[in-house]
């Protein structure tokens, strides 16, 4: 580990991973273990990258927010500790051949993941524009990076001490209007990534999403991090977020039934051609009602 | 000086005692990235259906102090699947692959069977009469010892004569010991233990269950002990009987407690999520300390805490005694300290 900074409400750790490094890919994520080597804390932490540099034979930055006792220990983390790490996981974000212009919308610190991603787009001729958001001021991540690198940035605050007021998807259809957007990516709380995925239906544009789910693992052996995702045979599959994902195209993810289990799921309790009724008596294994 | 590493399950011989814990691996093709299968005795998948499954709604882990809560619901792509794709691939490499099967019914237990019968890259069955997510009208085999062996003895009468099946009992009942000795009475060639006992975590936050399913189960280093005493327990009444030994094992030496309690074979599981190379980790580190202890087989140190240090007194009285007219299992020494033990 190289350096830790705080970066507004977040931390950033660098970590020197030349192994990483060269294979990552942005939306590629990697799993962290937390707690030391006599860690009483089994699971991994997954973290998307922010930045990769070249710098000591490769180094990658993540950040994160506590949220707990591993996140905690992680932000104790100091220069020349060791973690250990595995990546990169996961699918990353698909490219469009031609250079096209893409909208890159960020919600909370999940905005980290996308620099990497407009790098690469603008290698290949596209054109970025970033729309970034979150609760207050402090929780927008990388306003200042998005206004080097975007043609246009457009910043939103709900309790509007930065940019407009309001959330991203209310600015969203205006900036896809101006710039002609061909293609959306996004990455941030579930929430923003159902009300993204709206409005890019409704242009009738591609939108890809980076979700973020509980994982133990990050390398598809828990089974944890599922969730409904419709498949190209228009089949919904509870699929694992950490090797299916964590990009999806977003109008394939079911982001009304996160945290259910569909009943016309494949596999679902009472069978897919079954009565819609979710009986089922063996003690809160029903679809679970989160809305 | 290396240590013969092999080991028996039934008449199966494993390259050695390591293997995943049903559940933990998936398909086994995401482990494989990480390492050679072949390089650890066996692969146990995770337990396979007659119909594919959606499993349990998400939250579906919870951490727990060295543990974990997990009700994912085996969730899972049914026999038919698993045939095609799962098994053929696993059996292409060689590894050596442990069915787990789990039903809602003798019958379904029984069906699947019928359909490994003939499948070519089984080297054992174990029946999950376990799992606390199977949604069984209330009603888990592994709670009573006949409906345990009412499975057991479905599935032995179906499969092939040489692949020996495994009961997975659950620590979740009032005498393991009683349960065990019905599953082998059933049929059964070997047991494993154990499967996860059954908690619950509720989230301060949200004042909800921090799991969708309410309750899950519990894994991890928490559950060790639990795991050290049914295997102790069961090997003491039951010394013939091989014995797969799963819980919390995260290095060599909580291998070798379980080795030394009567196992002959390692199942790891929890661990793999945190370490996807923790089992070669575990072989290297628990050779090395049937070396440094002078040990020249794995299986001179089977269930070898049951007998007493030679001139070491009696400090602690086994609460079960071994059955003097048991055979004796493996190469754990045998008459003279039958004797020594039966006070």
């Amino acid at each position: 580990m190289l350096t830790t900074r705080r970066v507004d409400a977040y931390h950033a750790l660098t970590l020197v991973a030349p192994g990483i490094a060269e294979h990552l890919r942005p939306g590629h994520f990697v799993a962290v273990a937390v707690g030391g080597p006599r860690s009483s804390m089994l699971t991994r932490r997954s973290f998307s990258v922010h930045d990769v540099k070249p710098d000591y034979g490769g180094t990658v930055e993540l950040v994160f927010t506590v949220r707990g006792p591993g996140t905690s220990w992680l932000a104790d983390r100091r220069a020349r500790d060791t973690l250990d790490v595995v990546g990169p996981l996961g699918r990353p974000f698909p490219l469009p051949r031609d250079p096209v212009n893409c909208v890159l919308v960020g919600g909370d610190y999940g905005s980290a993941t996308l620099f990497g991603l407009a790098d690469a787009l603008q290698r290949r001729g596209c054109r970025v524009d970033f729309v970034i958001g979150a609760e207050s001021a402090e929780r927008v991540f990388g306003a200042l990076r998005a206004r080097r690198m975007g043609e246009t940035t457009t910043l939103t605050t709900e309790d509007g001490s930065l940019g407009m007021r309001g959330r991203v998807t209310d600015v969203l259809p205006g900036v896809i209007a101006d710039v002609r957007a061909d293609v959306v990516y996004a990455c941030g709380p579930m929430e923003t990534l159902r009300g993204v995925t709206a409005v890019a239906i409704e242009f009738d544009i591609p939108v890809q999403v980076s979700v973020e789910e509980a994982m133990a693992c990050g390398f598809g052996v828990c089974m944890t991090c599922v969730l409904p995702v419709i498949g190209e045979d228009g089949i919904t599959r509870m699929v694992r977020a950490c090797v299916e994902g964590p990009v999806f195209r977003g109008e394939r993810v079911r982001f009304e039934d996160v945290g259910t289990i569909p009943f016309d799921a494949a596999g679902a309790p009472g069978a897919p051609s079954a009565s819609t009724s979710p009986a089922s008596p063996g003690g809160g294994g029903g679809p679970r009602n989160v809305s | 000086m290396s240590v013969d590493m092999r080991t028996y399950l039934a008449h199966v011989e494993l390259a050695n005692p390591i293997t995943t814990a049903a559940g933990c691996a998936s398909s086994g093709r995401e482990l494989s990235q990480f390492f050679d299968l072949n390089r650890i005795g066996a692969l146990v998948t995770r337990s396979i259906t007659m119909a594919p499954r959606a499993g349990r709604p998400t939250p579906r882990m919870a951490e727990t102090p060295s543990g974990l809560l997990n009700a994912v619901g085996l969730q899972g792509p049914g026999i038919d699947a698993f045939l095609d794709r799962e098994l053929p691939w696993l059996a292409h490499r060689g590894v050596r692959t442990v069915v787990s099967i789990g039903g809602g019914t003798v019958n379904e237990y029984g069906a699947l069977a019928r359909r490994l019968t003939d499948a070519p890259g089984v080297t054992a069955v174990e029946v999950n009469l376990a799992c606390p997510n199977i949604e069984d009208r209330g009603r888990v085999f592994a709670r009573d010892g006949a409906a345990a062996a009412e499975v057991v003895s479905s599935v032995r009468a179906l499969m092939r004569y040489d692949v020996p099946v495994i009961a997975k009992l659950s620590p979740d009942v009032a005498d393991i010991v009683a349960v065990a000795r019905a599953c082998v009475d059933g049929g059964a060639d070997a047991l494993s233990m154990i499967n996860t006992p059954v908690g619950m975590s509720i989230d301060t936050e949200t004042l909800r269950p921090a799991l969708a399913a309410v309750t899950g189960g519990l894994s991890g280093p928490a559950v060790r002990p639990l795991a050290v005493r049914c295997v102790w327990q069961v090997y003491a009444a039951l010394p013939g009987v091989p014995i797969v030994g799963v819980g919390g094992v995260l290095t060599g030496r909580d291998a070798f407690e379980l080795i030394l309690a009567g196992a002959c074979v390692v199942g790891v599981g929890t661990a793999l999520f945190h370490d996807p190379y923790v089992c070669l980790r575990i072989l290297r580190e628990l050779e090395e300390l049937l070396s440094a202890r002078g040990f020249q087989r794995l299986a001179d140190a089977v269930g070898l805490a049951h007998h007493h240090p030679p001139g070491g007194g009696t400090r602690h009285r086994p609460d079960v005694l071994p059955d003097p007219g048991a055979p004796g299992f493996g190469a754990a020494p045998g008459g003279s300290d039958l004797e020594e033990s039966s006070l």
